[in-house]
Parts: C-alpha cells; sequence; structure tokens
C-alpha cells in the first residue's frame, strides 16, 4: 500500500514537473517570437485593441470606487489624529504603490485573460491551430506572440489609468464632499509620493504582472483539453493561476522594493 | 494509369510512401508494419473500422506526428529528421481538409481562403482578390465571400476550406472524413469536387472516410486499415470481390462477422442467473 | 486585414489615455516638479551621534531644502559619525555654518538643519563642516530631567534637614 501511495507520489511529482516544464518552454518560445510580433504591429495593436481598451471602462469604473472608498476609509482613520489633511497622499500611495497594479491585473485576469484563454482554446478545438500548422504557419508566431505582447503593452497603461482615475475619485470624495482644503489636498501627496520610487515601481510590478497574466492565459488555452469541458476548466485555472500568482509575486516585489 | 515505362526518363518516387511503419501513443501500438505507396495523380481511399489507425495515417504522412519506427517519405523525402523550415515548406506543398473544415472563425469566408497567399506570398491586394475568388469559384462559392463561417452551413464551410487547402496549388490533398455528417446533395457535390479538382490541378489525394459508395464512385485505389495494418488494398472493384471475410464485412455492411457484435462479457448465463444450479 | 484601421485609431487613442494617466500620476500625484536635477558640491560634517538619519534625508536652511544627504559611514580614527553631504551649487554657506539634527514635527523624520556663520569665505566642495550639534537621543533627556530633579530635591531637603532634625541625632 505504501509502495502504491509512493508510486502515484511519484507520478505526480512527475507529470507537475513536465506541466511545468512545457509551460517553461512556451514561455522561451514566446519570448524569442517576440521580435515577429514587434515587425507585424498591426497583429499586435488588434489585439492591444481588444485587451486594452475593451477593459478601459471596467477599469475606470473600478478605480474611480476605489479611489471613493479608500478617501472615506482614510479620511474616519485620520481624522482621529487631526491628519484628515493627508488623506491624500494616503489615497495616492495606496493606489501607485499597491492596489492600482495588482486590482488592474486582477480584474484583468478575469476579463481579459479568461477571453485569451476561450479564444485559444476554442480554436484548438476547432482544429484550427492545427489547420495553422499543416498550412505552415507557426500558430505560436501568428496567434499567440501577438496576444502575449498586446497583454503586456496594455497593462501598464491600464493600471496607470486605474491609479489616475482612483486619485480623481479620492479628491471628488475628499474635496467637493467632505470639505478638505484643496491646496493640502494636493501638497501633502506631491510632498510624499516619489516618483522612481513610487510611481516607478508602480509601473515596473504592473509590467510584471502582464506578463504573468497574459503568459498564464495563453498557457491555458494552449494546453487545455480540446472538448468544452477542457475549455471551461482552462478558463477557471486562468483566473485562479494568474491571482494567486499576482498576489505572490506582489508580496516579493514590495519586499524586494519597499524595504529600506 | 500504367504508361509504357521510357527507360531514358529517370523513374520519379512516388509522391508518398509508407515504409514498416509503426507509431502510437504512449504505450497504445495503433499502427503496426504498415506499407503503402501512391502514384502522383491519384485518389486513394483509406477506410476501415473507427480508432483503427486512418486517422493517425493522415497526421503521419503531414508529420503531425512521428513514427516510432519506419520512415514516412514524400517526394522521396523522409520527413522524421526535417527542421522546422524544412517542414513547413513540405506543408506548403500539401493541403489539408478537416473534419470540420477549421475554419478561422474572426475572418469572413474571403479572408480565410486569402490566408495562406498573405502569409506565404507577397502578391499585390488585386492579385491575391483574384485567387481567391478563382478558388471559391471552382468550389462554388464565389458569391459567399463576405459572410462568416458562422454564417453559412456545414457543407458550405467544407467547400470553403477546400478552397483554402488548394489557394496555395498543392500537389496533394488530404482529406480528413470530409463526407461525414452531409446531406445527400452535399455529399455528391462534396464527391464531384473532389474528384473533378483532383483532375483539373493533377492533384493527388487521400481521403479519409466511411462513406464507401460515394467514394468508391471517385477513387482510384483503396486501402483498409484495420487492427493496425493494411488488411486490403487495391481498386474499389477488386475490394468488392474480395474473399477476405473482414473485407467482406466490411464492405458489404454486415453487423456481425470478424468484428464481433458483442462486445466481451460474461457468457449469458451468469448474468441472469439461469442455467446454474440455485 | 481591412477593419483594423478603426482598430488602430482606438489603440492609438488607448495608449494616448494611458500615457497621460502616467504622466498625471508622475506630475500631479508625484514630486517630478520638484525634483532636482541641479549639479551639487560635496561637503562633510561630522556628528557624535546621527540618530535616526537617514542617506537620502533633507538638508534644509530655513526651511527650504537646499541639499540631500549621500552617505553616512563610521570613522573609526575621530569614532564619530561622517555624513557626507550634497549640496546645491545654487546655494553658498560660509565656512563657520552649523549643521544640526532636526526632527520634521514632533515624531517625524530627521534632516539637516544648516544655520550660516559669519566666515567671509563659503564652503567648497571637500570642505567638512565644522560646528555640528547630534540628534537629541530620549534616554540622555530623560537621564538629564531626572538628575535635575534629583539635584531640586537635595537642595530643597538639605535645607529641610537642617531646621528639623536637629534634635533627633545621635
Amino acid at each position: 500500500m505504501i509502495i502504491n501511495f509512493l508510486s502515484r507520489l511519484g507520478a505526480a511529482t512527475r507529470n507537475e514537473l513536465s506541466e511545468i516544464g512545457a509551460g517553461a518552454t512556451l514561455f522561451l518560445q514566446l519570448l524569442a517570437r517576440l521580435g515577429t510580433a514587434l515587425r507585424r504591429f498591426r497583429l499586435t495593436s488588434d489585439q492591444v485593441f481588444f485587451l486594452g481598451n475593451h477593459s478601459l471602462s471596467i477599469i475606470g469604473v473600478s478605480g474611480l470606487f476605489v479611489g471613493f472608498v479608500l478617501a472615506l476609509q482614510g479620511y474616519y482613520t485620520l481624522q482621529r489624529y487631526g491628519s484628515a489633511e493627508a488623506v491624500g497622499l494616503l489615497v495616492a500611495l495606496s493606489l501607485v504603490r499597491e492596489l492600482g497594479p495588482v486590482v488592474t491585473a486582477l480584474l484583468f485576469a478575469g476579463r481579459a485573460g479568461t477571453s485569451l484563454t476561450a479564444e485559444i482554446g476554442l480554436m484548438k478545438a476547432g482544429e484550427q491551430l492545427t489547420a495553422m500548422e499543416m498550412m505552415a504557419v507557426d500558430p505560436l508566431r501568428r496567434v499567440l506572440a501577438p496576444r502575449f505582447l498586446g497583454g503586456i503593452i496594455a497593462m501598464p497603461l491600464l493600471a496607470g489609468v486605474f491609479s489616475a482615475v482612483g486619485i480623481i475619485g479620492g479628491w471628488l470624495v475628499a474635496v467637493p464632499l467632505i470639505g478638505i482644503d484643496a491646496g493640502a489636498f494636493w501638497s501633502q501627496m506631491q510632498g510624499g509620493v516619489d516618483v522612481f520610487a513610487d510611481v516607478g515601481n508602480g509601473v515596473v510590478k504592473s509590467f510584471v504582472f502582464g506578463v504573468t497574466v497574459t503568459f498564464v492565459a495563453l498557457l491555458q488555452g494552449w494546453s487545455c483539453k480540446p472538448t468544452p469541458e477542457g475549455v471551461s476548466q482552462a478558463t477557471t485555472r486562468t483566473v485562479v493561476v494568474s491571482s494567486l500568482a499576482v498576489l505572490a509575486l506582489d508580496f516579493v516585489l514590495t519586499a524586494m522594493m519597499f524595504s529600506i | 494509369m500504367n504508361q509504357k515505362k521510357d527507360p531514358s526518363i529517370p523513374a520519379t518516387p512516388p509522391l508518398i510512401e509508407l515504409r514498416d511503419v509503426r507509431c502510437g501513443y504512449g504505450d497504445r501500438t495503433i499502427l503496426d508494419g504498415v506499407n503503402l505507396r501512391l502514384e502522383r495523380g491519384q485518389v486513394l481511399a483509406l477506410i476501415g473500422t473507427s480508432g483503427g489507425g486512418k486517422t493517425t495515417l493522415l497526421r503521419l504522412l503531414g508529420r503531425q506526428i512521428r513514427p516510432s519506427h519506419g520512415q514516412v517519405l514524400f517526394d522521396g523525402q523522409d520527413l522524421a529528421p526535417l527542421s522546422q523550415d524544412a517542414l513547413y515548406a513540405v506543408r506548403r506543398r500539401m493541403g489539408m481538409l478537416f473534419q470540420f473544415g477549421a475554419l478561422f472563425t474572426d475572418l469572413s469566408v474571403f479572408e480565410n481562403v486569402a490566408f495562406p497567399l498573405r502569409e506565404h506570398t507577397k502578391l499585390p491586394e488585386p492579385m491575391i482578390r483574384d485567387l481567391v475568388l478563382m478558388k471559391l469559384n471552382a468550389v462554388g462559392l464565389r458569391g459567399s465571400r463576405d459572410l462568416m463561417p458562422s454564417e453559412i452551413s456545414g457543407g458550405m464551410a467544407r467547400r470553403v476550406a477546400l478552397a483554402r487547402a488548394i489557394a496555395l496549388d498543392p500537389e496533394v490533398v488530404l482529406y480528413d472524413e470530409p463526407f461525414a455528417g452531409l446531406d445527400p446533395i452535399s455529399l455528391g457535390v462534396a464527391a464531384r469536387l473532389i474528384r473533378d479538382l483532383n483532375d483539373a490541378l493533377g492533384l493527388t489525394s487521400v481521403i479519409v472516410t466511411h462513406d464507401l459508395h460515394e467514394t468508391f464512385a471517385i477513387a482510384d485505389r483503396v486501402a483498409m486499415i484495420a487492427n493496425g495494418r493494411i488488411v486490403a488494398q487495391g481498386t474499389p472493384a477488386e475490394l468488392q470481390a474480395s474473399t477476405d471475410p473482414l473485407v467482406q464485412q466490411f464492405v458489404g455492411a454486415k453487423p456481425d462477422g470478424p468484428v464481433r457484435f458483442h462486445q466481451p462479457a460474461l457468457p449469458v448465463g451468469e448474468d441472469f442467473g439461469v442455467g446454474a444450479a440455485s | 486585414m481591412e477593419n483594423s484601421n478603426k482598430h488602430d485609431a482606438w489603440v492609438g487613442f488607448f495608449v494616448l489615455l494611458g500615457a497621460a494617466a502616467l504622466l498625471f500620476l508622475a506630475l500631479k500625484a508625484g514630486n517630478l516638479l520638484s525634483l532636482n536635477f541641479d549639479a551639487t558640491y560635496t561637503v562633510q560634517a561630522r556628528f557624535d551621534n546621527i540618530g535616526g538619519l537617514k542617506p537620502h534625508a533633507a538638508v534644509k536652511s530655513a526651511g527650504v531644502v537646499v541639499g540631500r544627504v549621500e552617505s553616512i559611514v563610521f570613522d573609526d580614527k575621530i569614532f564619530q559619525a561622517r555624513v557626507t553631504i550634497n549640496l546645491n551649487k545654487t546655494v553658498a554657506f560660509p565656512k563657520d555654518s552649523t549643521a544640526k539634527i532636526l526632527t520634521a514635527g514632533l515624531l517625524g523624520e530627521q534632516y539637516i538643519g544648516l544655520e550660516p556663520g559669519a566666515d567671509e569665505k563659503n564652503l567648497v566642495a571637500g570642505d567638512t563642516i565644522k560646528q555640528t550639534q547630534s540628534a537629541v537621543v530620549l534616554e540622555n533627556l530623560i537621564g538629564q530631567f531626572l538628575n535635575s530633579k534629583a539635584a531640586d530635591m537635595g537642595t530643597s531637603a538639605s535645607s529641610g534637614t537642617t531646621t528639623g532634625n536637629s534634635g533627633s541625632k545621635p
């Protein structure tokens, strides 16, 4: 019985390792084909449209409401210590350093990631990718690499929009609604938010998250079972795996960037 | 078909040849000891039981899978050691028609047929337009050029896929179950198209199919695959006259014969509790 | 391929929007406008105790930022902390200026405050500021407070003993 358990453990480990190996291989293959994606920019910019523009509305609305809530919650706590004027600084730092990149990545995984996975999975199920191979066109180059580059370009821009809209939302709640002095709001913020340390690191984070989420989505679609159940399982896995990866990477990046 | 061999002209190798091929997935061997030759200009029909290995053979021809033993030769060239570039060069000389068409769902009918031309040639737009319309005309769908794949029927989708498969004027076309699920009219159209295009364009065709009636009418040679081997090869007439019991069962569509009707099971008495003392 | 032209315009809009958002973050929310890229010159200052001073801390005079702390090292020949300061080339201080380590607010970050002296000659690159005041260390402050309180009690106790206890002394 123990032998049975051990052999199953060994087989499971071997399967996991071969899955990880396949994933790593796909990642390297995509990196190698990024040059083509740049040269055939029409394909990539179409993908930026599908992944970026179509996510703008959800990102914008979410950013606005997150900004509202941050300002509200921040005010309730700060005014107990007489520091209500620092609410702008609080909103800006929270968004730029953490919430902007992370929440945008999670929303991106849910909206754009699942659509990527489903699209690739359905193409696989309908033999479109095999047909392309038989027509001597490399599907990695023609289909996957432009989507990879499109996601990498779209994510930092979306995260920037999220943070900017969130700050404006915070201003809307803090200044017209609560009545904090606008000058103090902005000057406290500008005094505390460093362009390179805060905004810059946030952009780096969102770039890393963009690579992660887009790659996970493409991998799940590429390696899914070519059946309806396979595609639906793959889309679920995209959301779960990329969300966990984003949160784990966020911890690592924050520890690296913001430790003094 | 059998011309006098002129000794001064060097013999051209058969377009497709399989030599002693064995192939499988993991531990399962699907094909074993398969030998096949296909001369240019011929239509070969591959028939056999489901799961017998017909589609696997088709995949070997395009090197979607590789044999574990033996050689797959295209125009005298072994496919197995080819690099990706060399393989793509070979594949450009082939066209493949998938079972349900495998059209790109985000492109229109016109764009689907234009796809190989755009990817592999640098022809100017007007020329591409003319070529695409000619191919669509050959399959009778020139008027449907702006429809999307979701707007056309299954039979029409397969015809568009055929137009796409011949877009680059290949030397060989591989058909994976082209008649599956078609109504009688579309079936007749498809069979007619396969034969006419083969002759008009000087193609060589390999058809994997279950449809014996239509296929025997258009095929030059038939090969039957069962249990991983080629059990019969010849002209349609030769197979219909065969005395082999497996071929007879298949061609005659008999329910029981070498392929048993009952799947392996316990004796009837045990399952229904009769016969044994109780 | 044909309808990519209308996609192109929207993609351009999206990229511009993203770039504008990042620019907004850098300028309005961040301190890009107040970043100092001016040339600087380097001077040194020695302190007995730097307290909580960190590199990149501000160097202010009259409350205005005039430079940044570049590095802090311990010099084991003089057993003091040696602080390297980058001052903006646009400001000049006399050679006998004083550098004090001050705290912004009550419990805020520490910075260096420069008070100008009266010398005619100014600090140049490589000079050392001679007059310095170390950071206030809380324990020393409490110790001082306790000592002064004990001293007060000692004087009042001694004046009390002479009047009250003369009879009971053995």
